[in-house]
């Protein structure tokens, strides 16, 4: 006889029952959804391909990133040699590797001075991997250091980028960080992200300069890059004035306040040319003071308003300001103020953005992708059953039964994990309901082969479960094994696929050796004395 | 009452004797797959190749050649144009991958051409890196999959009957890349799922055969292993195609009806269900035979099958 006790009865029965309460929700239309509960309002989420919407795979750029370290550390380092009267023939950024790393090389006039360099360097950079080579010094970035550089990065430009998306208004975005550096960006319902990947694509980086008073302003046609005078300290930096005209402004390459200290950047009127504009706000402490600090310095002098490498405007302090405000009049339209107000606001990114995969479903194939998965599905189950019943009889009818709570109970287990649905995970599902009753085929054939053996079909029935258990058990943790692993290496829809295979394989284990198991077991005391067809 | 028998009770089919011509069979088969693969190859999706695909619906039937032309102009490499669905249904497929934001340019340059009115279903892009890493994931996520799998078994049974598994597993995997190349299918991230599939499918079945020898191998001392292997096949041979049946029930619904996509997705599972059922029972057993197995002193196998 096969035994299944009451504690063991009870909780099948009521992990089915949480199952199918769980998995009910996700197959309501939207009416009777929203009459539900709140707790029983989870459905399982769908993935972009079957929702429709845009998913963006962004690349932070990591050379440049390094690049620009490297540059500050050359700086810092020149200052640093000039203070200790250290000479040097050359001091410069340099690639050394085809994949674009860069490092430091410094050609020194004294050998003996390569021990001092080098303290120097690593005062300014501790990370750094300084090689000397009699008077040539070369300091490269650690491939752990970058690392870890990257890891922050990564993490801020995610927070960046949630805020900008955020301001867009965008509902549900998942950000995600892949990989080393990498973002993947899902916007869901969003058809066309063209708008989004221009925000994105902007770093956003504003700075405050003053503006060299020596040097003059040079007007250009724009797309043209007249001849600019050099001087150290001080970069010419277009301005566009509208109408093609570019004016290249002589900035100090010092900055005096960034991005950073700001609290609030808004779109307004200028009252005097009725222009848009954008009016800034910074923070109480650092921002007011040093915002008056360079207003006292340059007070009736020119400064500049510096965005990712251009001058947005080089206007003239009229007055000290002391309440932390400014306004940027460039030349806007309302739709370009109100776009830098939200890059403003949301902050600047610690390094430039591409684009390296963008895929877009409209909404309408992932309905009709929903449609087809369900239909193939139902389709799937009633084959599935219909050739159980007709191989099994009554017993194949009760691994209909574990098959129904099997597809229910994948659905909740999805729901509760947070899983998301894909067109693979669809197959995968389809799949499960062909895979599920091999564990009950095994059994069944089992008892078959003993009751042929002369065995009294309770007996039998029973033999037939112990004598399968080692087959199913092995064969699943074949299954479960390899989707484990799946899942930790793979990406994307394979990942989706490893999901629903190891949870189905789970779950019909689950069904085979509880619920089958109970529902033979009631049926066997109801027919204690009757012949057992299988 | 009826019963629905695929394969009736007692069979005594020798299918060890048989190996001869079945491997013969096999070897032939996967060379002239792998054979395709090498010299053919494979029909990249711009998943792994990098490049452009638009699905859209343009209004007032164009032609393609004309479409074929216009999309030429724009030196986004070679254009694939396939109809699908409804008349005004096309996919389009640009093989020119490119990062960064070369991209977005090369999107507005596509739509530009298609002109007003196109309903855009579907706009996929994946740069050239991307496709390179996806390749490299891919093929590290199936391997280390394999492996694992592969791994269980040795534990659980003999290394012997691991190294079978494997080269049924190869048999497998080497008749379906043949298919993705023979019938040009695109292959793609799904493609990698499938063969996944049919690889654990495989080996499932695979597992459930081995399992019975090695209880046959406890019960039946005497015999010898050609003869185990031969009466494992029969006894489990009915719940063999049974189990391939259900499956290939269900994939054959997705097949019909589960859509354009499920469908592509499920072909090479229908197919790779045919052929790891078929290397389990004619390939992985049989190699056994070969493989000196001595009957099992009691150790490390569990004592369900003694217990009688």
């Amino acid at each position: 006889m096969i035994v299944v006790s009451k504690f063991r009865f009870l909780t099948t029965v009521c992990i089915c029952l949480i199952g199918l309460i769980i998995a009910i929700p996700s197959s309501l239309d939207q009416k009777t959804f929203d009459k539900l509960p709140a707790f029983l309002q989870h459905t399982v989420s769908l993935g972009l391909e079957l929702r429709g919407g845009s998913h963006i795979q962004l690349e932070v750029d990591m050379k440049t990133v390094e690049k620009e370290h490297q540059e500050s550390i050359v700086d810092e380092a020149r200052k640093q040699l000039r203070k200790e009267r250290i000479l040097y023939k050359k001091i410069s950024v340099q690639q050394i590797t085809k994949g674009g790393s860069t490092a430091t090389l410094i050609s020194l006039k004294n050998e003996k001075d390569a021990d001092k360099v080098k303290k120097i360097l690593l005062k300014i950079e501790p990370e750094l991997e300084v090689i000397a080579e009699g008077a040539e010094i070369k300091a490269s970035i650690s491939e752990e250091f970058l690392e870890k550089f990257a890891k922050r990065i990564v993490g801020e430009s995610i927070e960046v980028i949630r805020r900008r998306i955020d301001e867009a208004g965008t509902k549900e975005p998942t950000i995600l960080r892949q990989g080393y550096d990498r973002i993947i960006v899902q916007l869901p319902g969003v058809e066309d992200p063209a708008e989004i990947k221009k925000r994105l694509g902007k770093t956003a980086m504003l700075t405050f300069h003053g503006v060299d008073e020596e040097l003059e302003t040079i007007p250009a046609q724009a797309g043209t890059r007249p001849k600019l005078p050099v001087k150290p300290g001080v970069m010419y930096l277009p301005e566009d004035k509208g109408k093609g005209v570019v004016y290249y402004v002589p900035v100090k390459k010092q900055v005096f306040l960034t991005g950073k200290s700001l609290v609030d950047a808004q779109m307004t009127i200028d009252p005097q040319t009725s222009m848009p504009c954008v009016s800034q706000k910074f923070d109480k402490i650092e921002g007011t003071r040093k915002m008056a600090e360079l207003s006292s310095k340059y007070l009736h002098k020119q400064f500049a308003m510096v965005l990712d490498g251009k001058v947005l405007s080089a206007p003239v302090f009229q007055a000290v300001i002391n309440n932390g405000t400014a306004v940027v009049t460039g030349h806007f339209t309302m739709e370009e103020a109100q776009e830098l107000a939200l890059l403003l606001r949301a902050g600047a990114l610690p390094a430039p953005l591409n684009v390296v995969e963008e895929r877009n479903v409209g909404p309408s194939l992932g309905a009709d992708s929903i449609a087809d998965g369900k239909l193939a599905t139902l389709l799937a189950f009633a084959l599935v059953s219909l050739f159980m019943m007709l191989s099994y009889g009554k017993f194949g009818g009760f691994s209909v039964i574990s098959l129904t709570f099997n597809i229910i109970l994948l659905f909740a287990s999805l729901t509760l994990l947070g899983a998301t649905l894909t067109l693979p995970g669809i197959a995968g599902i389809a799949l499960t309901i062909g895979m599920a009753v091999d564990s009950n085929v095994l059994i069944y054939e089992r008892i078959r082969e003993e009751i042929r053996l002369g065995i009294r079909p309770a007996m039998a029935i029973a033999q037939g479960y112990k004598m399968a258990t080692t087959t199913i058990i092995d064969s699943n943790f074949t299954t479960l094994v390899g989707s484990i692993v799946l899942y930790e290496f793979g990406s994307g829809p394979i990942k989706g696929f490893a999901v629903t295979l190891a949870i189905g394989t789970i779950i019909s284990l689950f069904t085979t050796f509880s619920l089958t198991k109970a529902v033979i077991a009631i049926w066997l005391k109801k027919h204690k004395n009757q012949d057992i067809v299988i | 009452m009826f019963r629905l028998h695929l394969i009736r009770y007692g069979t005594k089919f020798d299918i060890v004797g048989k190996t001869k011509y079945l491997l013969s069979l096999a070897v032939a088969l996967i060379l002239v797959c792998m054979g395709s693969v090498f010299i053919k190859g494979l029909n990249y999706g711009i998943d792994f190749q990098g490049g452009y695909i638009f699905e859209v619906k343009i209004p007032g039937n164009p032609d393609i050649q004309t479409l074929r032309d216009k999309l030429g102009k724009l030196g986004l490499g070679e254009v694939a144009i396939q109809q699908f669905g409804a008349s005004d249904e096309f996919s389009i497929k640009l093989e020119k991958s490119e990062d960064g934001a070369e991209q977005t340019v090369a999107i507005q340059k596509v739509k530009g051409a298609l002109g007003d009115g196109v309903v855009y279903k579907k706009v996929e892009t994946v740069g050239p890196k991307v496709g390179a890493e996806l390749v490299s994931n891919a093929i590290k996520a199936v391997g280390f999959a394999l492996l694992a799998m592969l791994c269980y078994i040795a534990v659980r049974f003999e290394w012997q009957f691991g190294l079978c598994a494997i080269a049924a597993l190869f048999h497998d995997c080497a008749i379906i890349f043949g298919m993705f190349s023979i019938f040009p299918m695109e292959f793609n991230e799904m493609s990698i799922t499938a063969i996944l599939l049919t690889a654990s499918y495989s080996i499932n079945d695979t597992v459930v055969i081995f399992d019975r020898i090695r209880e046959n191998l406890k019960r039946y001392k005497s015999l010898e292993l050609k003869e185990i292997v031969n009466k494992s096949l029969n006894e489990t041979l009915s719940r063999t195609t049974l189990t391939a049946t259900t499956t290939l029930l269900s994939v054959f619904a997705l097949y019909i009806f589960g859509g354009k996509v499920i469908a592509a997705f499920s072909l090479p599972i229908l197919i790779g269900i045919v052929v790891g059922t078929f290397s389990s029972i004619f390939i992985a057993s049989p190699l056994l035979v070969f493989m000196n197995i001595k009957p099992k002193k009691e150790k490390g196998a569990p004592e369900a099958a003694n217990s009688m």
